[in-house]
């Protein structure tokens, strides 16, 4: 087995958590993000399909751990990953008279009071612990849905992977599940009914079908938890009642199919993705490593590009290898099957290579140390490229007004195509209307920093 | 009136670093031997078994130098004094 290099992370600094498919690896920053060290490979030879730090109550950060041999098993950690442990019980085990056994945890959540996480496993089901990840029992709400005989596994295999409790109700989560698409309880997991309103699902005969959907990825901020935006098998869509029903959002991107979303810390409005070309070629468009950013909560779509590179990078970017950390400026961070791992400190205006040849990334997730509204943020070597990039502009973009005529152009390239009766003219004129204030726009918006 | 469970290295930081279990039981199947080992320590048993009682797929149980794929499982005779090895298959990649 290979040395496992020691990282010491200290208070005050930006750890990142990165779950590759032959381990687990440690990098810690100051807050500035441009400095980063090494700890790992821990758990080495292991895939590590999710990570996630739970501080209340101490710390400790937990890792699934995915033994080609010896099967799925919940690590945990109580000094910042010097040492790993199954804790009490560590197995999160499928009660007898369901006759299943677990397969892979998809994803580890903590969730309301102190002590509760979620974790969502293969085969699609969901667990709940309260004491911190020592015991683990199946929700089984979720698990004798009737609709669970027709849920049927995606490329990846049949998983829940994606887990939204409500930031102040503990009554309310929202839950993803590939394939079988959004479910939502409101009853703290007893029942549990699909929402899945306006997603397609390209691959069935019918279209837009109560449930089935391949969703990928969802993604709420928690001071507007009604608002929820999604990356579907393609699609990109937004809700503002929860889930019970979405709208397309796919305005100006490169191709609507992704796996990867995430939401800027401080803006509900502000979500990043990494479109990817097709499901028959799951890698970055054109060759060129583009993160792609909406400031208005979808209706505009632009392109990431600084220190990423735009020629002969066919990449692929899964479903948890795309994070945010709590900074402001935010830190957006994302990793690559092609073992890469790139870090932006100014919320995607500028981004630096962190290392590249780890082994494929499967899942990233950054954690400031400390208060992130007490951190001391020095002005770096983007801050420096762009003087305002730490002040924090509005939630809103001013640039709408400048938009306006061009706004209007594109609703009559749209009312000129409906006439024809052409919907997919209708979609590119709109497209390639709302393309170019968006660009502008965004220009602006770089140059504050966003 | 033991058995001996040989651990492979990858699960031995489960065992404190030892290699052999030795499991105060008498003779009995490798089903009996891996309750045992289930009562002694069950976080080894758990990487063995899956909650299904069914042997992962890329471990191999072998009692003697025999694999228990060829001398009936589970159910696999265990005398007293017997040495029972987990080894994990070569496969992966």
């Amino acid at each position: 087995m290979p040395a496992t290099r020691e990282l010491r992370v200290r208070q005050d600094q930006v750890l990142l958590m990165v779950g590759t498919a032959k381990g687990l690896f440690l990098f810690a920053s100051n807050p500035g993000r441009d400095q980063w060290e090494l700890g790992g490979p821990f758990m080495p030879g292991s895939p590590i399909y999710s990570v996630a730090r739970d501080a209340r109550g101490g710390e400790r950060l937990f890792a699934s751990v995915d033994n080609p041999f010896f099967g799925t098993t919940l690590r945990m950690s109580d000094d910042l990953g010097k040492t790993w442990s199954d804790g009490t019980t560590g197995v999160i085990k499928f009660p007898e008279d369901t006759g299943l056994s677990l397969k892979r945890i998809w994803q580890i959540v903590p969730a309301g009071k102190n002590g509760t996480l979620y974790a969502g496993v293969e085969p699609s089901s969901l667990f709940v612990s309260h004491d911190r990840g020592e015991h683990w029992e199946l929700v089984r709400g979720l698990h004798e849905h009737p609709h669970r005989a027709q849920w049927q596994p995606g490329a990846g295999g049949m998983c829940l992977h994606t887990i939204l409790p409500h930031p102040t109700n503990a009554d309310e989560i929202v839950v993803a599940m590939s394939t079988g698409g959004v479910y939502r309880t409101r009853d703290g997991g007893a029942t549990w009914e699909a929402r899945n309103v306006g997603v397609r699902a390209e691959f069935m005969p019918d279209k837009y079908p109560e449930f089935g959907q391949c969703v990928h990825k969802v993604v709420r901020h928690p001071a507007r938890p009604d608002t929820l935006f999604l990356q579907n098998h393609w699609g990109l869509y937004r809700s503002d009642n929860g889930g019970d029903s979405w709208q397309d959002i796919a305005n100006g991107v490169p191709s609507d199919f992704g796996f990867c979303m995430a939401i800027h810390p401080h803006d509900p409005e502000v979500v990043y993705i990494v479109p990817l070309e097709a499901d028959m070629y799951r890698c970055t468009p054109e060759g060129k490593m583009r993160v792609y950013r909406t400031l208005d909560g979808g209706k505009h779509w632009e392109a990431l590009t600084n220190g990423l590179p735009q020629k002969n990078a066919h990449e692929t970017v899964l479903r948890d290898a795309l994070c945010v950390d709590a900074l402001n400026p935010a830190g957006v961070y994302f990793g690559t099957r092609s073992g890469k791992v790139y870090a932006s400190p100014d919320g995607g205006a500028s981004w630096n290579l962190v290392v590249d040849g780890l082994p494929a990334v499967q899942v990233v997730r950054a954690y400031y140390m400390g208060d992130p509204a007490k951190a001391r943020i020095p002005r770096g070597r983007a801050a420096k490229a762009k003087p305002a990039a730490t002040k924090r502009a509005p939630v809103r973009a001013k640039a709408a007004p400048k938009q306006a005529s061009k706004k209007k152009a594109a609703k009559q390239a749209v009312k000129k195509s409906a006439k024809k009766g052409a919907k997919k003219a209708t979609k590119q004129a709109m497209n390639k209307a709302a393309k170019k204030p968006a660009k502008k726009a965004a220009k602006k918006r770089v140059a504050r920093g966003r | 009136m033991a058995i001996r469970v040989r651990i492979p290295a990858p699960l031995r930081e489960l065992t404190q670093g030892r290699v052999w279990l030795t499991l105060d039981m008498p003779a009995g199947t490798v089903d009996d031997v891996l309750a045992e080992l289930g009562r002694a320590c069950p976080a080894v048993r758990d990487r063995v078994l899956t909650e299904t009682g069914e042997v992962r797929p890329h471990v191999q149980l072998f009692v003697g130098d025999e694999s228990i794929r060829f001398t009936g499982g589970l159910a696999t005779a265990v005398p007293d004094g017997a040495e029972v090895s987990i080894i994990p298959a070569v496969s992966g990649g």
